[in-house]
């Protein structure tokens, strides 16, 4: 008998992906802007072109297949015992926190999350290194979220380390 | 112990018995505060006492001498403490009065430390954490006390607290009398007053164990600051060190030698300092190292020649033992131990703040030191599972590549940019290390769940052993990198809240993984868990 753990059940938004193609983009821009100043300033050569052309297509691979990548990968549940996440693309982790440990439960919007409608979900325990991070949720879901782990997180008794 | 058990309280105005009158340091500081203060206005004084004498005024320097005693003094009289039954509080500073209240409940450490002046005149200094993680934290301190004084506060803060039952029936042994008078005296619901306490002594620090120090380099720090100060010193001054006596001939020797021997005399004279640094580093740390346990459910771990520090650790926020073996140690057959407990962050440096429950030993008494602590001597001896061929082979891969990287970098340096051959040729030297080191690497590799303790150990340059209880074990991050995945591997990280925040069982087979968490952790898992016939 082989015994594997199952992903989490819920997806998060769909509108994520635009949200995180927009993040990503930003990086690239700043990439690409400095690369045409650098050619610009410095005259184009056939390096230089090739640099910024890689930079173009990778940027390009990249806000592409990352945000859907993403997508698929970024799972969350919550149980009344347990939080439990998945995220990262090419890396990818999975966090299991029990709800009697949990300390703190933070939401967060921030203007590019607003934009999309998102909010991001933070829950702490005393341990530094645990927090799970819930990125890009339905702004009402993740505002149901926090009330339900309030509740739960209450009904526990301890110091929680 | 000396001076009259706390609780007994014939003294004490209050329920529980602690005196909660307003107290002074000891007068003695009196003497110690202008000692301490005047190197800190050293400088000032110089340029008051230069100036004051170029212009004539010699008794300038005569009263800012006088005021920075009276000032240092005045510490003295500016400062009060008191225990009251649920805080405790310090008052200090003249012009700027500062008031620090710390609630009892969350004292987690007392550190007791004097150095050389204090313990000249029978006093140390008090610390009391509260095992706040930011580095604002200043904490109460109390500087000084009386040595007695010291301790019985000591004794105050950590042993008169709530306890579980089940541990009382340590104060059956009792060493005075008080055990009697502190079951009729009427205690605070949560508090459980035990009858004498009871020491019992883990470890005592061996002269022998001093073969260690020169593999700590702990002095190779040490050596380096002397040497920049130095160098330093005789660039200002425009010295020229060739010139004078003995150095000169030293000098004249090496530039006469062959490059070669040259080079051998001077390593072997660097290694030779440090390693006599670094034994004389190990002796001042840890000379008169002690660590026992009160039947209170606390650890006291005293040690320093002259410096004498002491540390307490209450049990109950210990959360496992490492035993950890830097590579030199690790050759010369020795270790070291440190507690992972809450409020207690793992410090730097030799000494580990104060977490440290073992200095450099040999290997199989810090692993009955960590069997003694964990009060069960199988987490520190069991075998450990081997995390197999995949594991390995990322070992190799990792390292390998790396240095393969280096070489690649040099290689294409040497085309690109006329590097000379040789930094290539010394690149290649990484290739047999890297393999040494995967191959050291892949060996550390283990994990075991013994005695209700999650064993992990890795590492090749510090040799870590982390036994973790699985009560402190607060949740669990399965990381698995793309490659990884491709391996079927995953690394396991337990996150807790004390010591690291996290520990680690590297490369482990993903099934392994699961069923190590689920068996750690019952019933945490079991609703994401799929069985597959």
């Amino acid at each position: 008998m082989t015994v594997t753990l199952r992903a989490p059940r819920n997806r998060v938004s769909r509108r994520a992906i635009g949200y995180w193609t927009l993040r990503a983009l930003g990086g690239w821009l700043v990439l690409g802007a400095i690369q045409l100043v650098w050619l610009m300033s410095a005259g184009p050569t056939g390096l230089r072109l090739l640099a910024l052309v890689a930079t173009a297509v990778l940027g390009t691979v990249h806000l592409i297949v990352m945000p859907r990548w993403r997508y698929r990968v970024h799972l969350w549940e919550a149980t009344p015992e347990a939080v439990y996440t998945q995220s990262g693309w090419l890396n990818q982790e999975r966090r299991i926190a029990p709800v009697s440990r949990i300390q703190t439960v933070d939401s967060e919007r921030g203007p590019l999350e607003q934009l999309f409608g998102l909010a991001n979900v933070t829950v702490t325990t005393a341990s530094a290194a645990g927090p799970l991070k819930i990125d890009g949720l339905d702004h009402a879901t993740a505002q149901r979220l926090v009330d339900d782990l309030t509740t739960n997180t209450q009904a526990t008794p301890g110091d929680a380390t | 112990m000396t001076g009259p058990q706390p609780w007994v309280g014939e003294a004490a105005g209050t329920v529980d018995g602690v005196d909660p009158s307003w107290r002074r340091l000891s007068p003695r500081m009196l003497l110690v505060h202008p000692v301490q203060e005047l190197p800190r206005a050293l400088v000032p004084l110089l340029g008051i006492f230069v100036a004051g004498t170029t212009s004539g005024h010699d008794w300038w320097a005569v009263v800012s001498l006088a005021g920075v005693v009276v000032a240092a003094m005045l510490r003295w009289f500016t400062t009060t403490y008191r225990i009251t039954p649920d805080y405790v509080q310090v008052r200090q500073g003249l012009l700027r009065r500062r008031e620090l209240s710390v609630p009892r409940d969350r004292v987690r450490t007392v550190d007791v430390t004097a150095h050389a002046i204090h313990r000249l005149v029978g006093l140390a200094r008090v610390e009391v954490g509260t095992g706040r993680s930011d580095r604002s934290d200043e904490g109460v301190r109390l500087d000084g006390l009386s040595a007695a004084e010291a301790s019985r506060l000591r004794e105050e803060l950590l042993h008169r607290r709530a306890r579980p039952a089940t541990e009382t029936a340590a104060g059956t042994a009792t060493e005075t009398a008080a055990g009697t008078a502190a079951e009729t005296a009427p205690a605070p619901a949560e508090a459980v007053p035990v009858a004498a306490d009871v020491e019992v002594e883990l470890v005592r620090l061996r002269p022998g164990w001093v073969r260690y120090g020169p593999f700590t380099l702990s002095g190779f720090v040490t050596v380096g600051v002397i040497a920049a100060f130095l160098s330093r010193l005789v660039n200002e001054a425009h010295l020229d060190p060739t010139r004078y006596g003995p150095l000169r001939a030293v000098a004249g020797h090496l530039t006469h030698a062959p490059v070669g021997l040259a080079v051998a005399e001077v390593l072997a004279a660097c290694v030779a300092v440090v390693a006599l640094a670094s034994t004389f580093g190990y002796v001042l740390a840890f000379w008169g190292f002690r660590m026992t346990r009160h039947s209170a459910g606390t650890l006291h771990v005293t040690r320093g020649l002259l410096t004498a520090r002491a540390t307490t650790i209450e049990e109950r926020r210990l959360r496992g033992v490492e035993i950890s073996q830097p590579l030199l140690l690790r050759v010369a057959g020795g270790a070291r131990c440190i507690a992972i407990a809450t409020g207690l962050r793992v410090g730097r440096g030799a000494e580990r703040g104060g977490s440290l429950l073992l200095p450099p030993a040999p290997r199989a008494e810090a692993e009955r030191v960590a069997g003694e602590v964990l009060r069960s001597r199988e987490p520190a001896t069991a075998p450990l599972v081997p995390h197999g061929p995949r594991a390995r082979q990322r070992r190799y891969t990792r390292t390998l590549g790396t240095a393969a990287l280096i070489v690649g970098v040099l290689l294409a340096g040497r085309w690109l940019a006329d590097w000379p051959d040789w930094a290539w040729q010394v690149g290649l030297v990484t290739l047999p290390v890297a393999w040494l080191l995967a191959e050291d690497r892949a060996r550390a590799l283990g994990h075991a769940l013994v005695g209700g303790r999650l064993v992990t150990r890795q590492g090749s340059l510090v040799r870590r052993r982390w036994m973790l209880d699985t009560d402190g074990i607060i949740g669990w991050n399965l990381n698995r990198s793309f490659f990884q995945r491709r391996a079927g591997l995953s690394t396991l990280t337990a996150t807790t809240a004390a010591g690291h925040q996290r520990y680690e069982v590297l490369d482990v087979d993903l099934a392994e993984a699961l069923h190590l968490a689920d068996e750690a952790t019952p019933g945490l898992l079991t609703p994401f868990l799929e069985r597959h016939a």
